[in-house]
């Protein structure tokens, strides 16, 4: 059974449909990505998976147990992890503090074990900083550790959000956008991670991309949407040749002409 | 970078100067000399003072106290609570019924004071929390009026007298009735509140109130319950501020209506909010000024709250993180 | 009086204490909808108003006395004023914490609601004052129902203040504005909308209701007091919470339901009127928990 199965998700604001009948399977340990024009409605794909926005129609089945009407925390308890098209750091606190965040959902230590700070307690405590510190490692920014986090450059910032994602322990992780605002060589690096992560931690990754060429090297499969519908699926090359795949991102001749 | 810093400077006449006060305390040694010298000076304090004195020494405990417990809502989970004297009045009206009417022993009241201010804040915060984090301010200040007003109608509660013959505790068979039993009391709870507000500050806990303070989503997004984690700090804060109550019963004996209006819920709130919300010297210099201010300029008496109006102002515009400098933050050198 | 004759009587009193709640609900929630800002201090904008107009009234008697002309004029100037002071706030505290967090703005509009009933309080010496008015108090039957010139005229007026506003906000280009803004203030911003106009003229709007709610309740009441604001603002969110906050129909609705409810509250036996404001609050405290997002409000899009 594929790891994530999302089935007719459909999602409407007012009378705007985002997302149409979209249908999709992600099997576990691949790498996936999902592809369109600017305004295609991939944001609100992730949106709706990660329950911060709820679908009109649908089913989404992660590791065949629904996500509908699910909360964001519950779902990145059950193993779906993201990071954000903007970045979304915790600007004024430290990148091992950004990253120990991830850690919330696998602990649980409340008030009274911490006003009397018992031994399990402390222990916890930790744990959740060598896990912090382990993924930081695994990026590969630890030395930048107690570094306020918006003080970094935009790249590190990036690799920050990973480890956040990572600390909390995902089966999926899932990527809005990771190569946005990233030079050629940080792209190619990017690329190395996402393998690492994939073959390392064995995470399954689906991300949204715009730049092609990165997507083309990564993805064993891609899916196009335009309009919230989905019009592709398949390998790279398949894709590449599709038709409908070509017009939804340069437009019909005849538009092009008149416009 | 030179030039854009220099334009913040002009535009924020406070911005630096405390910072360059407090750089002589980065050196430990003095931070910690400065504490040993500061617990002795107040534990002999009261044998070299006045009544009145340890009187206002005292007030000052119960603030720190009871703005400790506001500043885990305000502060830390980034609540606006304009009823906290409500939920003082809960521990004080908890301890002073079961005490007055009952005879029950001031210390077993506590775990009772604390289980109704617990129910009062999840009756207040579930509903309101659970929508939009800015409408509590309004129901809890809603809800400080219902307190108010029912403690005065009610006749178990005196009515607008109030209760008397609250009975003083007793501790290893001494009765606690000096003043002096009462500034060392204070001075004890106000030691414990710090110690379990900083223990919670730098805990799981609190790190998830400053994430969720910093951006909700990518907070919810990480995994936390923004709603329970809310929920959670409101519930603590309210319980500090009923066992602060109910200390309070005991220390006056008699208590009325008139002791939990709207002001002084300001002034709580005005106290964590001068120092540094969610810094805990922040919130002991706070309650230093909010407490000494008016003892020390007593000619200001009518003009009090004006100036703290003002004061609040233009802290809120020039000095958002209150006159507490922030914890020194480590940058790239750009 | 007959059971049928008394809830006449209470429907009556109930539309006019709400149309009070009413005009000063617009206020708070048009500012709520365009800022996202509790502004605390709109209760104590309704306490200057009614001040305002005192003051107005005791220079002019003397000239054109205290009756309904001179009391017209008064609300016009007092409008005009109180607006003008809503538009002041709103420079010198409110826009420069736009971008800053809520908490912080919360607080600022709190430092102002302080700062406002203080000054008041130390000038009227924290008396009730009289709102002395030379008009006539005799009273009339309308079928079963008991009226005063006064209150009819009151409860007109209101209700042509909230028709007044109910077109502006539907037919003209501010009103079209306000709610662009609510809805997205950078893309506003960008369509060449001057968006700090706007908001300063919601607060000019928003601030000239409260202050002609607060002469009308000091003509209807005969005293006024400094901290007659506080009790209102909260009603007055109320109302706005109740009707859909964001929403200007909501608010005056909420506010006449507000006023009616109270009305008929304390009608029920067992609940005197010492018990009116803990049954408004609590009434408040129950409506968040089964319809947070009022009567004309549609639920909060599709985020969860």
């Amino acid at each position: 059974m594929a790891l994530l199965q999302i089935k007719d998700l459909t999602l409407r604001f007012g009378g705007l449909c985002a997302v149409n009948a979209l249908s999709l399977e992600i099997e576990e340990g691949s790498i996936r990505s999902l592809i369109g024009p600017n305004g295609a409605g991939k944001t609100c794909v992730f949106n709706c998976l990660t329950g911060f926005y709820k679908p009109s129609d649908g089913e989404m089945l992660f590791q065949g147990e629904s996500l509908v009407n699910k909360k964001p925390h519950i779902i990145t308890y059950m193993g779906m992890a993201r990071t954000f098209q903007n970045l979304r750091l915790f600007k004024s606190m430290s990148v091992l503090e950004n990253v120990m965040s991830g850690m919330h959902c696998r602990t649980n230590a409340a008030f009274f074990t911490t006003a009397f700070r018992t031994k399990g307690q402390r222990e916890e405590e930790k744990h959740i900083r060598e896990v912090a510190e382990e993924c930081l490692d695994f990026v590969g920014i630890l030395n930048k550790k107690h570094f306020i986090a918006s003080n970094l450059p935009y790249g590190d910032q990036r690799k920050v959000e990973w480890a956040r994602a990572l600390a909390t322990q995902p089966k999926l992780l899932l990527l809005d956008e990771p190569a946005a605002g990233l030079n050629k060589d940080e792209k190619s690096r990017l690329i190395d991670l996402m393998h690492k992560i994939r073959d390392k931690r064995e995470v399954t990754i689906f991300l949204i991309e715009h730049d092609m060429g990165l997507v083309m090297k990564i993805s064993e499969k891609i899916f196009v949407i335009d309009y919230g519908v989905k019009i592709a699926e398949g390998t790279a090359q398949e894709v590449r040749d599709n038709p409908k795949v070509v017009e939804a991102y340069l437009g019909k001749e005849e538009e092009e002409e008149t416009a | 970078m030179a030039e854009t810093k220099n334009k913040h400077k002009i535009k924020n006449p406070f911005e630096g100067i405390i910072e360059k006060l407090f750089m002589i305390f980065e050196n430990k040694i003095y931070l910690y000399g400065f504490f040993a010298a500061l617990v002795v000076f107040l534990v002999i304090f009261p044998n070299t003072s006045s009544r009145f004195t340890q009187e206002i020494m005292t007030n000052l405990f119960f603030y720190v106290v009871v703005c400790l417990g506001l500043n885990i809502i305000v502060g830390y989970a980034g609540l606006l609570h304009l009823g906290y004297a409500a939920f003082f009045a809960v521990g004080a009206y908890t301890t002073g019924i079961l005490s007055s009417r009952m005879g029950m022993d001031f210390w077993l009241t506590i775990p009772f004071s604390i289980v109704a201010a617990v129910i009062a804040g999840l009756a207040i915060g579930f509903p309101t929390l659970r929508l939009r984090g800015d409408y509590l301010a309004i129901v809890t200040l809603g809800f400080g009026e219902i307190t108010r007003l029912t403690i005065r109608n009610l006749d178990v509660t005196g009515g607008a007298i109030g209760l008397i013959g609250i009975q003083r505790p007793e501790f290893f068979g001494i009765t606690l009735n000096q003043i002096s039993h009462f500034y060392y009391m204070f001075f004890i709870l106000a030691i414990l509140a710090i110690i379990v507000s900083y223990r919670l500050e730098n805990s799981r806990m609190g790190r998830a109130w400053e994430y969720i303070r910093e951006d909700e989503d990518a907070a919810a997004a990480m995994g936390i319950n923004v709603t329970t984690s809310r929920l959670y700090a409101f519930i603590i804060g309210s319980a500090f501020g009923a066992v602060a109550g109910s200390f309070f019963a005991a220390k006056m004996t008699a208590i009325s209506p008139d002791s939990f209006m709207f002001i002084h819920s300001v002034m709580f709130l005005m106290a964590v909010v001068l120092g540094g919300m969610g810094k805990i010297p922040g919130v002991v210099l706070g309650s230093v000024l909010v407490v000494l201010i008016p003892e020390v300029a007593r000619g200001i008496g009518p003009y009090r709250l004006l100036i703290f109006g003002f004061l609040l102002l233009i802290i809120m515009l020039y000095r958002p993180q209150g006159i507490w400098p922030e914890k020194p933050t480590i940058s790239t050198d750009e | 009086m007959a059971l049928h004759e008394i809830l006449l009587q209470q429907l009556f009193n109930g539309l006019l204490i709400g149309s009070f709640y009413g005009l000063v609900a617009i206020g708070y929630s048009m500012v709520y909808g365009i800022i996202k800002l509790l502004n605390f201090a709109h209760g104590d904008i309704y306490m200057i108003g009614a001040f305002s107009g005192l003051i107005f009234l005791s220079i002019a008697s003397p000239y054109i006395g205290a009756g309904w002309p001179s009391l017209i004029l008064g609300l016009l100037i007092t409008m005009l004023l109180v607006g003008l002071l809503g538009v002041l706030i709103q420079r010198v505290a409110y826009r420069p914490m736009l971008k800053a967090p809520r908490l912080s703005i919360l607080i600022t509009a709190l430092a102002v609601s302080m700062i406002l009933y203080n000054t008041v309080m130390l000038l009227s010496a924290g008396r009730y004052r009289a709102f002395n008015v030379d008009i006539s108090s005799e009273s009339f039957y309308l079928g079963a129902l008991r009226l005063t010139e006064t209150r009819v005229i009151l409860i007109v007026a209101a209700f042509t203040l909230m028709f007044i506003m109910h077109m502006f906000i539907t037919k003209t280009m501010y009103g079209k504005a306000m709610r662009a803004i609510a809805l997205d203030r950078d893309t506003c911003q960008l369509m060449g909308i001057d968006v700090f106009k706007i908001i300063a003229l919601t607060f000019f709007v928003g601030s000239a209701l409260a202050a002609a709610a607060g002469i009308m309740a000091g003509v209807y009441y005969g005293t006024i007091h400094f901290f007659m604001g506080f009790l209102i603002g909260l009603k007055a969110f109320t109302a706005a919470v109740i009707g859909g906050i964001g929403i200007i129909p909501g608010a005056m609705l909420g506010g006449l339901l507000l006023g009616l409810l109270e009305a008929f509250g304390t009608q029920i036996p067992f609940i005197g009127t010492e018990w009116k404001d803990v049954f408004s609050f609590a009434f408040l405290i129950l409506f968040l928990i089964f319809k947070p997002n009022g009567l004309l409000g549609r639920s909060e899009s599709e985020r969860m």
